[in-house]
C-alpha cells in the first residue's frame, strides 16, 4: 500500500464532489428539506387525522365553531371539517376516498354516510359513536400517561433520513460513479499508473465517508438549531455507529462497482438494493406486526442496524455497550463487501 | 539481437474473434516502432495485451529479456486511443495527480514545455480543444520518465497542423533516447515517426520492416494521377495497373518515362498530372488489394 498515491486519489474524489456544485448541493438540500418537510407536517400537534365532510355548507375548510352538528362531535380532537354545498358533491369525494365520512349538519338527528371498504372511514365512525353515546360503564378503562418524556415522531424519524441520505450517497456516489469511470476509460488509464486496486478503493471508500460524515455533521447542526433534536445518549456514540454504518454502505457500492460497464445495469442493480432498504429499514415507519419474514429479510441491511443503534443512542440513552451488536454487524458487513470488491474488482470490464 | 521488448506468439481472442492471431515482434531500444493498419486490424488489442492492460489468450511478452513484473507500470507511458481522465480537476492539477503517482517523475516544468500545455494549465481538462486533450494525454504518458512510450492512434481526430505539431513532440521525445511502440492507421504518419513497422491485418502481421525497405520490397512503381474521364481508348491500358476513382486515375508504372511517352502519344492532356513516389498505402495496397482506410 502506498499512501502517498492513495492520499493523491482521496484529494481528487473529493475535488470532484465538491466542485460538483449541483451535487453537492444535492447532497445537503435533500435531507434537510425533507426533515423539514416531515417536522413542519408532523410537528404541529394540532395535525388532524380525519377528514369529515358536512353539508349543507359553503365548499371547503370550516370552522368547527360554527357548525350545527351535534356538541360531541365539535368537541373531538384530530378532525378536519370540509363543507359541501350539497349530499351529491361530499358523496363523490367519500366514494374516491378523499374524505373519510360524510355528515349532515342542521338537523337534531343527523345522518352520516361512510364507505364499507375504507379503514379510516370505519375508525372515524366509531370515533364519532363513542363522542356521542353516554359512557356505558360496562368495562372500565384507566388512562395513564406516559410516564418521563415522550419520544416526538420528527425525533424517532431524524435518524432514519440521515441514513437514508448516507445510503443513496454512498451507494450512488460510489457505485455508480465507479462503472461510469470504468465506461469512459479513467479506470483504465489508472491502470496504467502504479496505482493498485485496493489504494483506489479505499481512496474511494475514504473519501466517500469523509463525505459522509461531513454533510451529516453539516446537517445534523442545521436541523438541530430548528427542532432542537433531543439527544439522550452520546453523540460519539451516535457518531460511531453513523461512521460504520457509512464503511458498510460505501464498501456495498464498491462490491456493486467491482465489474460491470452498464450505467442502466448498475442504477437497475442500485435501485433494486436502495428501494426496498428503504421501506424495510425501519426509515419512515416501525415494522412491528410486519409478518416475520419481513422482519427477518430487513436485519440482512446495514440501514436497519444504523436506524436500531443510532435510535437507542438518541431516544433511549443507549450507551455503546449496548449498541454492540449493530456496532459488529456494521463492521463485519464492511470487512466483507470490502474484501469481496476488492477481489472482484476489474479496471476495465 | 534481442530488443527492449519482444513478443512472441502473442493471440487475444474474444469469444470466437480473434482479435490478435498468433504475431511475434522484436523492438530495439531507442526506436520508434509502429503497427500499421486498417481499423479493426487488432492493433489495439495487440498494444493493450503489451501493456498488459488486457490479458492475452496467450503468448509470452518479454520487457528487457524477462517477462514484465510488477516494476512494469512505473517504467512505460501510455496514451489511449480512447480515455479520459478524473472530472472537475484543472490540467495543472490533473498532471499534479499522475506525478505523484510514480517514484520517479519526470521534471513538471519540462513536460508542461514539452507539451506545449502552459497556456491552458488553468482550465479544466473536459473543458479544452481535442488537440490540446491529446498533447496532455501525451503528457500523463512521459510525466515517469519512461523507458517504453505506448501511443494508440495519437493523432487520430486531429486537424492537419495539430497533428503536425503533435509529431514534432514525438520526434522531439525520440530524441531524447526513448522507444516509442505506436499504432496509426495514417500512412504518412508512420513513414514520417516509424524506423520499422509492422503491417497488421485481420490480427496477424502481413509484413514488417522499415518504411523504405517495405516499399523497395512491395511497391516499387511509381504513381501517375490524372483526371477522370482524361484517359484515351488509344492508350496501351495492358501496359499498367490502372485504378480508376470517382475524380481521378491512378495508373501505377516501373517505367515512368515509356509511360509519359504512352500517355503523349495517346494525346492525353497532362496539364493536371501528377507524380508521386511509392509510400505506404501503396504496401498495403499491393498486399492486400485495398486501401487502408476503405
Amino acid at each position: 500500500m502506498n499512501w502517498k498515491r492513495l492520499w493523491v486519489m482521496f484529494v481528487s474524489r473529493n475535488r470532484e464532489f465538491f466542485r460538483d456544485k449541483s451535487a453537492f448541493g444535492w447532497n445537503f438540500l435533500f435531507p434537510f428539506f425533507i426533515i423539514v418537510g416531515f417536522g413542519v407536517i408532523f410537528g404541529d400537534d394540532t395535525r388532524e387525522f380525519y377528514k369529515i365532510g358536512v353539508f349543507p355548507l359553503k365548499s371547503g375548510k370550516v370552522s368547527v365553531v360554527s357548525l350545527d352538528i351535534p356538541t360531541g362531535i365539535k368537541k373531538m380532537k384530530y378532525m378536519e371539517f370540509i363543507g359541501f354545498p350539497d349530499q351529491e358533491k361530499g358523496m363523490e369525494l367519500l366514494k374516491h376516498h378523499r374524505i373519510d365520512l360524510l355528515l349532515e349538519a342542521g338537523s337534531k338527528s343527523p345522518s352520516y354516510w361512510v364507505s364499507s371498504t375504507s379503514p379510516r372511514g370505519y375508525v372515524a365512525e366509531q370515533l364519532i359513536k363513542a363522542a356521542l353515546s353516554p359512557e356505558s360503564g360496562a368495562i372500565r378503562i384507566n388512562k395513564k400517561q406516559i410516564e418521563g418524556i415522550e419520544i416526538k415522531y420528527i425525533d424517532w424519524l431524524f435518524p432514519g433520513i440521515l441514513s437514508m441520505n448516507m445510503m443513496f450517497s454512498a451507494l450512488w456516489g460510489v457505485g455508480y460513479v465507479i462503472v461510469r469511470y470504468r465506461k469512459n476509460g479513467v479506470l483504465k488509464r489508472l491502470k496504467a499508473t502504479p496505482l493498485t486496486a485496493i489504494e483506489y478503493l479505499s481512496a474511494q471508500m475514504l473519501s466517500r465517508i469523509f463525505i459522509l460524515m461531513f454533510s451529516l455533521v453539516i446537517v445534523w447542526i442545521g436541523c438541530h438549531m430548528i427542532f432542537n433534536f433531543r439527544m439522550e445518549g452520546s453523540y460519539a456514540t451516535a457518531f460511531i455507529i453513523f461512521f460504520l454504518g457509512g464503511c458498510s454502505l460505501t464498501a456495498m457500492g464498491l462490491l456493486v462497482a467491482s465489474r460491470g460497464t452498464s450505467e442502466e445495469f448498475t442504477s437497475g442493480i442500485l435501485n433494486f438494493i436502495t428501494w426496498p432498504m428503504m421501506f424495510l429499514s425501519e426509515v419512515w415507519f416501525s415494522l412491528e406486526g410486519a409478518p416475520d419474514w419481513v422482519k427477518t429479510m430487513a436485519k440482512f441491511f446495514p440501514l436497519t442496524h444504523i436506524n436500531n443503534g443510532v435510535r437507542k443512542v438518541m431516544n433511549d440513552g443507549a450507551t455503546m455497550g449496548d449498541v454492540s451488536l449493530e456496532i459488529m454487524i456494521l463492521g463485519g458487513l464492511t470487512v466483507f463487501c470490502l474484501l469481496l470488491g476488492a477481489r472482484l474488482f476489474s479496471w476495465n470490464r | 539481437m534481442s530488443g527492449i521488448l519482444e513478443v512472441q506468439n502473442l493471440v487475444k481472442k474474444y469469444g470466437d474473434l480473434v482479435a490478435v492471431d498468433n504475431i511475434s515482434f522484436s523492438i530495439p531500444e531507442g526506436i520508434c516502432f509502429g503497427l500499421l493498419g486498417p481499423n479493426g486490424a487488432g492493433k489495439t488489442s495487440a498494444l493493450e495485451a503489451i501493456e498488459n492492460i488486457i490479458k492475452p489468450t496467450s503468448g509470452q511478452i518479454l520487457y528487457k529479456g524477462k517477462l514484465r513484473d510488477s516494476g512494469f507500470n512505473e517504467e512505460i507511458g501510455i496514451q489511449f486511443q480512447e480515455t479520459a481522465v478524473l472530472s472537475f480537476l484543472t490540467v495543472r492539477e490533473t498532471l499534479e495527480v499522475f506525478h505523484k503517482m510514480y517514484r520517479k517523475p519526470v521534471d513538471l516544468g519540462k513536460v508542461i514545455e514539452t507539451c506545449h500545455l502552459g497556456e491552458i494549465l488553468g482550465q479544466y481538462n473536459d473543458r479544452i480543444s481535442g488537440g490540446q486533450k491529446q498533447r496532455l494525454m501525451l503528457a500523463l504518458a512521459i510525466i515517469n520518465d519512461p523507458v517504453l512510450i505506448f501511443l494508440d492512434e495519437p493523432s487520430t481526430g486531429m486537424d492537419p497542423q495539430n497533428r503536425r505539431n503533435l509529431w514534432e513532440i514525438i520526434k522531439t521525445i525520440k530524441k531524447n533516447g526513448k522507444t516509442i511502440i505506436l499504432t496509426t492507421h495514417y500512412m504518412e504518419e508512420a513513414s514520417y515517426l516509424c524506423d520499422d513497422i509492422a503491417i497488421m491485418e485481420q490480427g496477424r502481421i502481413i509484413a514488417a520492416g522499415s518504411p523504405s525497405g517495405l516499399i523497395r520490397q512491395h511497391a516499387r512503381h511509381v504513381t501517375v494521377v490524372l483526371p477522370a474521364g482524361s484517359i484515351r481508348n488509344s492508350l496501351k491500358r495492358d501496359s499498367y495497373a490502372i485504378y480508376e476513382m470517382d475524380n481521378f486515375i491512378e495508373i501505377q508504372t516501373d517505367d515512368i518515362n515509356s509511360c509519359i511517352q504512352d500517355l503523349v502519344d495517346s494525346h492525353v492532356d497532362l496539364a493536371e498530372m501528377t507524380v508521386r513516389s511509392p509510400n505506404l498505402e501503396d504496401v498495403f495496397i499491393h498486399l492486400t488489394g485495398r486501401r487502408l482506410r476503405e
